[in-house]
């Protein structure tokens, strides 16, 4: 079941004018920031189908840009993102994409800084409920509505069962779990949604762990 | 977990409760929150629905200015009492117009399952509230009720006119509104499910064609009408009438016909009233694109 909740469905509280692409963009841009840990120097905003055809009709570029400036999809500072990121020294671009996408309503975010980079795909699924598809080059499925932990990992025997060991140790329940990898042992990538909130100690103790690379967390 | 309408009837009569309550037993159980907690969430949304509705009937326009005002309009036209319909349904429309042109105009609202089709669940249940004096805890049982419906619906069919043409937005939301209707006005569980039955069946086949992309035209209006279905539905429901096509079956045909829609009538703005010579001008006019792009 791709929803879950009475408030996928009513709900969010939001600004106008499109819940798919203004509070479902504002979502997506909202991830790569938490993904990315900081505000990025600079972002590449690419557009594919829907969200290509109409983006400035339904202000998918100022909720996407105030997403990754941190706003919430009921932020009414929204509105002026775009102005708001011009004045933080946030250099923003948007491409209009002609590929065709498996959703129509898809957007690619590259952001970054001097010091990393990151590249996400989101998909924009209906009534502001999203989903990211693609980080770094993974593929994965990450609905952004729980706690999860992105594990990236070397495909080796063992590191799975070392970070589930650790979160049965805290007494955290694993909802959902993915694993993804561009080629056999290289690195992965473990998606994993939990019920309860991660504290930073599970995630030093994840980091310590063998063949973990980085560890990251999204809270909802 | 109820995944479908059949099922969500038959826990609501076995266990002799309202499909509000199933729906909060449900929220309870999924996320582990408290009852005062999710009650108190859609309380909040309820807030927004009540301002939303309040600012557009003072009187908004969107940045576009291709949409606003006509809430107002109708709410002199029902005082002047010379109406053809009645006094109820056009409380509705001109409330769930409210709503939608509040979104245009980049105001908050709640999404309700969308924001293009975000009038239709407050604009009924702000006039029905007239009618049949609830309390707060009736009006957010309407919320729930809406959301119960809505959730089979996206989970069996989809909310998104992307996806699935605006019968998937304002035909879902009108559904939604008819079934918890019948709910606050007291009737069963299952005829909840023929309001939604019926009206569905009058929003299949409807495309998502907005005027330069933007959700305002025809979107402000396929609000009041999508409202106004709801209430008619809920009065057939309440009368006694069925839909002879279970509701289940009428949200998947819903979704058959939004796969087999051709892409230029969901959400790109490339065919119906965003591709008439108006409609392509109005486009024109708003973002200075050239005329001849598209058909």
């Amino acid at each position: 079941m791709k929803y879950r909740s009475v408030f996928d469905i009513i709900g969010p509280i939001m600004i106008g004018p499109s819940s798919s692409h203004t509070a479902g963009a504002a979502r997506i841009g909202r991830v790569a920031r938490s993904l990315f840990g900081r505000q990025p120097k600079w972002a590449n905003i690419s557009f594919y189908g829907s969200f290509a055809k109409t983006y400035k009709g339904h202000g998918t570029d100022v909720a996407i840009v105030g997403g990754l400036l941190d706003f919430d999809t009921y932020d009414e500072r929204i509105k002026t993102s775009l102005q708001l990121a011009d004045s933080l020294g946030v250099s923003i671009s948007f491409h209009e994409e002609d590929a065709i996408t498996d959703h129509p309503n898809t957007a690619k975010v590259v952001l970054g800084d001097e010091d990393g980079e990151l590249e996400l795909v989101g998909i924009s699924i209906g009534g502001g409920k999203i989903e990211i598809t693609e980080l770094n080059g993974f593929a994965l499925k990450l609905s952004g509505n729980h706690p999860a932990l992105l594990v990236v990992h070397d495909d080796r025997y063992g590191a799975i069962a070392g970070v589930a060991n650790v979160l049965a140790k805290f007494a955290i329940n694993i909802g959902h779990m993915e694993v993804s990898r561009k080629e056999k042992g290289k690195k992965a990538l473990m998606t994993i949604e939990v019920d309860q909130n991660i504290d930073d100690k599970v995630i030093q103790e994840l980091s310590a762990l063998p063949n973990i690379t980085q560890v990251t967390k999204i809270v909802d | 977990m109820f995944r479908n309408v059949a099922e969500l009837i038959e826990i609501a009569e076995s266990t002799n409760k309202k499909i509000s309550e199933i729906m909060i037993e449900q929220e309870m159980e999924f996320t582990g929150k408290s009852r005062e907690d999710i009650l108190a969430q859609m309380d909040k949304n309820l807030e927004i629905m009540e301002q939303a509705v309040e600012r557009g009937l003072e009187g908004v326009k969107s940045v576009s200015g291709l949409t606003g005002g006509d809430a107002v309009l109708l709410q002199k036209y029902i005082e002047k009492g010379n109406f053809l319909t009645g006094k109820n349904i056009l409380d509705a429309v001109s409330k769930a117009v409210a709503t939608n042109e509040v979104n245009a105009a980049m105001g908050t609202i709640c999404a309700t399952p969308t924001a293009g089709s975000a009038g239709v669940v407050p604009g009924t249940l702000f006039a029905v509230k007239n009618v049949l004096n609830p309390t707060r805890e009736e009006m957010i049982n309407f919320l729930f009720t809406s959301g119960a419906f809505g959730f089979v619906v996206a989970n069996n069919a989809s909310i998104s006119g992307a996806a699935g043409g605006c019968q998937a937005e304002v035909g879902s939301a009108s559904g939604m509104a008819a079934a918890a209707i019948v709910e606050m006005a007291g009737g069963t569980p299952d005829q909840c499910a023929q309001a939604m039955a019926i009206t569905l069946k009058n929003m299949l086949g409807l495309v998502c064609d907005p005027v330069a992309g933007l959700v305002e035209v025809p979107c402000v209006k396929r609000n009041a009408m999508g409202a106004a279905n709801a209430m008619v539905a809920a009065d057939m429901a309440l009368a006694g009438i069925t839909s002879r096509i279970p509701c289940d079956e009428v949200i998947d045909a819903m979704y058959k016909i939004g796969q087999t829609m051709p892409t230029a009538l969901k959400e790109t703005a490339q065919g119906g009233l965003a591709a008439t010579p108006t409609g392509r001008e109005l486009e024109a006019k708003i973002f200075g694109v050239p005329l001849q792009k598209g058909d």
